[in-house]
């Protein structure tokens, strides 16, 4: 029995936390959620590419770090403590893992080396407008090479180079990767409930596009892909409520009331004791999850959806907690409160919402015909 | 990252299968799980433990964690834990010996001279002998420190008076544990002193607690002048606080919320069984978002737990995370066997176990569940002791700290 990470695992997490509180404070997150501009921090964008990190599971012969998913899930719980604006997730946990998963030799070698540098960011366009997260009866054409459809929300669409995306093909749902300064490529932002990360609409009008994975096997990859980003994106959420936790506990210590600092009220240490809990029983979920993960077992399916649902709820719950017990200071644009807030909320969305995730949860556990 | 087995710990438990496979019956995988609070008073139960805890002991299967030189097998907790597990496939009277062999013997080698444990811990170890807990009084739960039977020393012996309840198999018990009040004029957790009690004394009256569920598992017992040999003081007089510690810290392992994944199993079978909407119940969304829920929540529970066996399996001391495991697993508990009833609509109410989905089980599981958010430390005792200990947020304000026991305000002794 090891449900547990290795100490150069824990060396690699160390390290990116190191990183980050010196390069990524709060303030770095709130300079782009501030500015009408800025769709990511392209500083802190290239210094997490010097640290490897955006091709951390990428073999060494493509430019990579040639790391494990153990190490790469590490890194997103960093990435998720400090809420870092980049395009993180659509370039890492989808884009290059698509690439990794499906893309030919050549695309791979086209591609890869680029997105681990960090020269070229990868996107993820999935969603046609409101709904689950479904890779079915999508109204995005592609055939014969040419893309034609519109996608909306597409997160980092607009600071993007490439796009992996999800359409209908001649055999069924297909994957299309596409060089996104293509003819035929337009896009726009759209105002983001977390400004902080950027979504876009990109339309598409016979763009030329590429297939990526064999014909008739784009819903199985779409689900085997969201399914891996799950993992990683849960890690990052993990990350996002332990601070959030973090934050509230120092603040209930140096906060008084009634004489008395909140954090010895035991309504205030109940709630976090309860908070405390929620964060772990999802933390264990998610070991469950990184094991499947880089283990390639087939539990994954399983441990994902899980996981998912209970990364996401616990950051919502932690980032609701974090306003409650900040009080009125809390709910300011001058506290940094609302980036969590935003964020939780925003993350939860991203890739299907912990409802989503719980149905996908039992709809695979009666496939097993086990529990 | 991996769930295996080292070697070592495949081999044993393996011997250990084989073992029970040629003593007991195992259990079909797909057996619904009995209620681990059924029924335990009546004597068969009680022989039919003794006989196998005697099986146990004299095949090398008892105590696993405790020195030979006391009856145990001088192996880790690993193994300990392996054996559990194993047992668990196998249908085996109830443990009558949690307290026994979970709290009261680690707390007699922390505590004992070496007379004490030469003479009790080998006899507790083969379980011919029952032992029980006398911690909690009317008066004295949560507050364990605010107890008041007291014990007055007369030459060689202490004579004891007072009240102590919810003590689990008083009335099968042959020796207990006690914290008594010494000192009225000491500050609370200075004025207590601990013994060994021979429970056959004169002046000891056992009257069991009928629960909620109908089941009679603890008791009240009344002491009028019961008389103790000094030589069964377990540790210093006045130091009864440090040693009721070591007690109460074992305490918290040995009692779990019933939530594990066979029982999330179970419900999932009922969900099938159960009709909702002239509909199988497993098809209705709401059902299968709750049941996500219990899902995620149960495994993990078991996952956390498997953090603390990693940290045992290399040897180190684990990580704060196991204390959330009795605060979220009880009240998880409780909601499993709510919603169980609920799939079961009118026949919720129904425990006739002729005609009840699942014998009945749900309906003894919902009743016991509300003992198990109690017993061994309440959800808000538990949400404290994380609060302080792992979280360090400061300390309850305690009026009543430096304050002579005695000029402790209290409210009027229940019944």
């Amino acid at each position: 029995m090891n449900l547990e990470f290795s100490e150069d695992q824990k060396f690699v997490q160390h390290t990116a936390r190191d990183f980050l509180a010196k390069n990524a404070g709060l303030d770095v997150c709130r300079k782009v959620l501030e500015s009408p501009q800025a769709t990511y921090d392209a500083a802190l964008w290239k210094g997490v590419a010097e640290m490897g990190w955006l091709g951390a599971v990428v073999p060494e012969s493509l430019g990579g770090a040639g790391l494990g998913y153990l190490e790469l899930v590490l890194i997103a719980e960093e990435v998720g403590r400090a809420l870092a604006p980049i395009p993180f997730s659509s370039s890492v946990y989808l884009a290059t893992e698509a690439l990794l998963l499906a893309g030919s030799a050549e695309q791979k070698k086209r591609w890869l080396p680029r997105l681990a540098a960090g020269e070229a960011i990868g996107c993820f366009a999935l969603a046609e407008g409101a709904g689950d997260l479904e890779p079915t009866a999508l109204a995005t054409r592609f055939a014969g090479g040419r893309l034609t459809g519109e996608k909306l929300p597409v997160i980092d669409g607009e600071a993007a180079g490439v796009a992996v995306v999800v359409a209908q093909g001649e055999r069924g749902t297909a994957l299309a990767l596409v060089d996104l300064s293509a003819p035929g490529v337009t896009r726009s932002g759209v105002e983001s409930f977390d400004a902080s990360r950027s979504l876009a609409r990109i339309s598409f009008r016979d763009a030329p596009a590429e297939a990526l994975g064999a014909p008739g096997e784009g819903a199985a990859l779409v689900d085997k892909l969201l399914d891996r980003a799950a993992v990683m994106m849960g890690f990052e959420q993990i990350g996002g409520a332990e601070r959030a936790f973090d934050e509230t506990r120092e603040f209930a210590l140096g906060r008084y009331a009634f004489g008395r600092p909140i954090a010895s009220f035991q309504v205030i240490k109940h709630r976090l004791a309860d908070l405390y809990a929620k964060i772990e029983i999802a933390r264990s979920n998610g070991y469950y999850a990184a094991w499947a993960l880089s283990s390639g077992s087939d539990e994954l399916p399983l441990a994902a959806a899980g996981f998912r649902a209970a990364a996401s709820d616990a950051f919502e719950a932690a980032s609701q907690d974090m306003i409650q017990i900040h009080g009125g200071v809390g709910f300011t644009w001058e506290y940094d409160c609302h980036l969590f807030y935003r964020r939780a909320k925003w993350l939860s969305a991203a890739l299907g919402t912990p409802t989503a995730w719980r149905e996908k949860l039992i709809q695979r556990i009666e496939k097993r015909g086990a529990a | 990252m991996n769930f295996d087995d080292t070697p070592q710990e495949a081999a044993y438990r393996a011997k250990a299968h084989a073992w029970l496979a040629s003593h007991c019956r195992k259990r079909d995988a797909n057996e619904v799980a009995p209620n681990p609070l059924g029924e335990r008073e009546d004597e068969g139960v009680i022989d039919r433990a003794k006989r196998w805890q005697a099986t146990k002991f004299d095949e090398g299967w008892a105590c696993l964690t405790w020195p030979k030189e006391y009856g145990g097998q001088a192996l880790g907790r690993m193994e300990s834990v392996i054996w559990g597990q194993e047992e668990g496939k196998f249908d085996t009277p109830p443990n009558i010996y949690a307290i026994g062999h979970g709290m009261l013997g680690p707390t007699l080698m922390a505590h004992g001279t070496d007379a004490q444990k030469k003479k009790y811990l080998r006899d507790m170890a083969r379980g011919q002998v029952v032992w029980c807990q006398l911690f909690s009084e009317p008066d004295a739960g949560s507050d364990l420190a605010g107890l008041r039977t007291s014990a007055t020393r007369k030459g060689d012996e202490w004579v004891l008076n007072g009240q102590k309840i919810w003590s689990t198999g008083a009335h099968y018990s042959d020796w207990g544990m006690i914290v008594t009040r010494t000192d009225p004029d000491a500050p609370k957790h200075a004025g207590l002193t601990y013994f060994i009690l021979d429970m056959h004394s004169p002046g000891i009256e056992v009257r069991p607690i009928r629960q909620i569920n109908g089941a009679t598992g603890f008791n009240e017992v009344f002491f009028t002048d019961v008389r103790v040999p000094d030589s069964n003081r377990l540790g210093g007089v006045g130091d009864g606080w440090r040693v009721a510690l070591t007690t109460l810290m074992n305490e918290r392992v040995a009692i779990g919320g019933g939530a594990g994944s066979g029982r999330f199993r179970d419900l999932l079978k009922l969900a099938r069984e159960s009709r909702r909407n002239g509909r199988p119940a497993i098809e209705d969304a709401a059902v299968r978002q709750r049941l996500a829920d219990f899902y995620i929540r149960s495994k993990g529970l078991q996952f956390t737990g498997y953090r603390t066996l990693s940290a045992l399996s290399r040897g180190a001391t684990p990580g704060p995370e196991g204390s959330i495991g009795k605060a979220v697993g009880a009240p998880l508990g409780q909601e499993m066997a709510s919603f169980a009833l609920e799939l079961q609509g009118v026949m919720g109410g129904v425990v006739d176990e002729s005609a009840s989905p699942h014998e009945g089980v749900w309906q003894d599981m919902y009743l016991g569940a509300p003992g198990l958010r109690i017993a061994g430390g309440t959800d808000e005792i538990l949400k404290n002791i994380i609060a302080e200990r792992v979280l360090r947020l400061p300390p309850e304000v305690r009026v009543d700290k430096d304050r002579p026991f005695r000029d402790i305000p209290s409210g009027s002794v229940a019944k």
